[in-house]
């Protein structure tokens, strides 16, 4: 069980999307300075989680406390303003601005110094800086969606499926550039259907099925768990 | 073809497509923005052209004379004033239908554009109103006897260069500053621009305040120019400025001003030389053509679909 002082705390959450329940008694907390990570099958409920806690949709049932304060009633913007920054599913980059303007719509106003750690951590983004970020691959449009996130120096950032329909390698530079990210003490829930990776990362893992937390457990834990491997590892 | 009728023309339809340009940028905006057509955006046209007299009199009231001074305070209070209700016909008649049917906003807009209209015919009064002329006089090019000439009026220079003024004011709000990239990513995605601090709904406002804001322009211009308007002109300028904005290409920017000097000067030379009296005919004309053969406009994206 997680000793750290929580910085998200999500409490007997139920979500549905218009009639459809989707989500049912979600519990769950993210440690300051952890890697919590969320496995779950295609369709388990994981984005929706994700965006349930910005309010889209608003949870039906349940409490969402981050940083101490509740925020399960807040609108949206005034939730990211606290802190909480997403990289979504599909990246949702702003694909006719520039690199550089998306970088700066993901904070309040641009820290060079921010700006320049995130250039360091993705070259690309620096070298495409005057680019349309439509124009962009999809491995570099993944990482602008991170160095965004990224802008507004988030207390936890959120990933949903950041390896999404990307080639080996390229997940391997992204994986790479959490793990640079987690040394500088930024806090992660990274959502993947990548189990293997994802656990290696993370300090603890929960698993997701059918819009229910099925287990919980350290990484290694659930890496080694023989169910885990068969459902997520294609391990037999 | 007759030179001097042709030039005068152009000169006519710079001055119309600055008109419909400035009032385009409105209806693009919004569509762009929201995904709809805000057809009382007509109606803020021609408040501002009674706002335009009624700041008129006032100011001559107050013994204001220089007509510099008066043209340059009348537009500023106009757009202000012109602005509110921009602001308030989105809050009382779109915003509360944010999350409804497609259709709900526009059945709104037309309400809110029939109740503008007979706001003002009730409180000023149904027949057509006027203001002396400010600015007179103009000059005349290629002066060759006392029929061949082409004339510029010094109301129409006022017109262009204001319009070109207004128009770079708003490009360089919406390409140069925080608030106009917050528009663009809001245009783009409204969703993960709230998820990344973004108050939507400001935005939102922000976009019928600018919208509402040239309209005024125009307003407050061609009552400068013609002197005379009634509750009614939204209506057809209205129209007119809303084909420009489908011809450029509706949501975008750019193309709203280019649609707005295509229709001007076509309009303006269909009047010319083919007839005066169908050249509104001729326009709506035009509208149908660019629907059916390329409904994305000059210079839209046809992929654009908002939900
Ligand atoms: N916008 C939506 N409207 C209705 N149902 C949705 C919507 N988004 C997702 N769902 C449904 O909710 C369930 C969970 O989806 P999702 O959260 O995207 O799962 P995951 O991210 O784990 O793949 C699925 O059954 C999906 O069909
Ligand atoms: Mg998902």
């Amino acid at each position: 069980m997680n000793q750290r002082e929580p910085i998200l705390k999500v409490r007997g959450v139920d979500v549905a999307h218009g009639h459809t329940p989707v989500l049912h008694d979600v519990t769950l907390e993210v440690g300051l300075g952890e890697i919590v990570t969320l496995i779950g099958a295609n369709g388990a409920g994981k984005s929706t989680l994700l965006m349930s806690l910005f309010g889209l949709p608003r949870v039906a049932r349940g409490q969402v406390v981050f940083a101490g304060q509740e925020i399960t009633a807040l609108p949206t913007h005034r939730i990211a303003r606290l802190g909480l920054a997403l990289v979504p599913e599909g990246r949702r980059i702003f694909p006719a601005m520039t690199v550089r303007e998306n970088l700066v719509m993901g904070g309040e106003s641009v820290n060079e110094m921010v700006l320049e750690r995130i250039h360091g951590l993705f070259p690309v983004l620096h070298d495409r800086a005057g680019q349309r970020a439509g124009t962009l691959s999809g491995g570099e449009q993944q990482m602008l969606a991170i160095g965004r996130a990224l802008m507004g120096r988030p207390r936890l950032l959120l990933l949903d499926e950041p390896s999404l329909g990307l080639a080996p390698l390229m997940i391997r530079r992204i994986f790479q550039a959490l793990r640079e990210i987690v040394v500088e003490g930024t806090t992660l829930f990274l959502v993947e259907q990548n189990a293997n990776q994802a656990l290696r990362l993370a300090d603890r893992g929960y698993v997701l099925v059918n819009g229910c937390i099925r287990m919980e457990g350290s990484g290694a834990e659930l890496l080694d768990n023989p169910e885990i491997r068969r459902a997520y590892l294609g391990g037999h | 073809m007759n030179a001097h009728i042709l030039l005068q023309q152009l000169v006519n339809g710079v001055v119309l497509g600055s008109v419909y340009g400035l009032i385009a940028v409105g209806y693009t905006m919004v569509y762009g923005i929201i995904g709809m057509i805000n057809f009382a955006h007509g109606e803020v046209y021609m408040i501002a052209a009674y706002l335009t007299a009624i700041f008129l009199a006032a100011l001559t009231l107050l013994g204001i004379q220089s007509p510099p001074v008066v043209i340059l305070m009348v537009l500023i209070l106009t757009m202000a004033v012109t602005a509110l209700y921009g602001w308030s016909i989105e809050r009382i008649a779109y915003k509360p239908l944010r999350h409804s049917t497609r259709l709900a906003p526009l059945i709104s807009a037309i309400g809110m554009s029939l109740i503008l209209q007979n706001f003002v015919r009730i409180a000023q009064g149904a027949r057509n109103q006027g203001i002396p002329t400010l600015l007179d006089g103009g000059v005349r090019l290629m002066e060759n006897g006392p029929e061949q000439f082409v004339q510029i009026t010094h109301a129409q220079i006022l017109i262009v260069v204001t319009a070109i003024v207004s128009m770079g004011a708003l490009w360089y709000l919406i390409q140069g500053t925080a608030m106009g990239r917050a528009c663009r990513a809001v245009q783009q995605d409204r969703t993960m621009a709230a998820l990344l601090g973004v108050d939507t709904d400001r935005i939102i406002s922000v976009v019928f305040v600018l919208g509402a804001s040239m309209a005024a322009v125009a307003g407050t211009l061609v009552t400068f120019n013609y002197g005379s308007f009634d509750f009614f002109i939204g209506f057809v300028t209205g129209i007119k400025a809303f084909t420009a904005a489908v011809l450029g290409g509706i949501g975008s920017l750019p193309g709203a001003m280019l649609g707005g000097l295509v229709l001007g000067l076509s309009e303006s030379i269909f009047s010319g030389f083919v007839n005066t009296d169908y050249k509104d005919v001729f326009a709506f004309s035009l509208l149908v053509l660019v629907l059916i053969f390329r409904p994305s406009g000059l210079l839209g994206h046809p992929e654009v679909e908002k939900v």
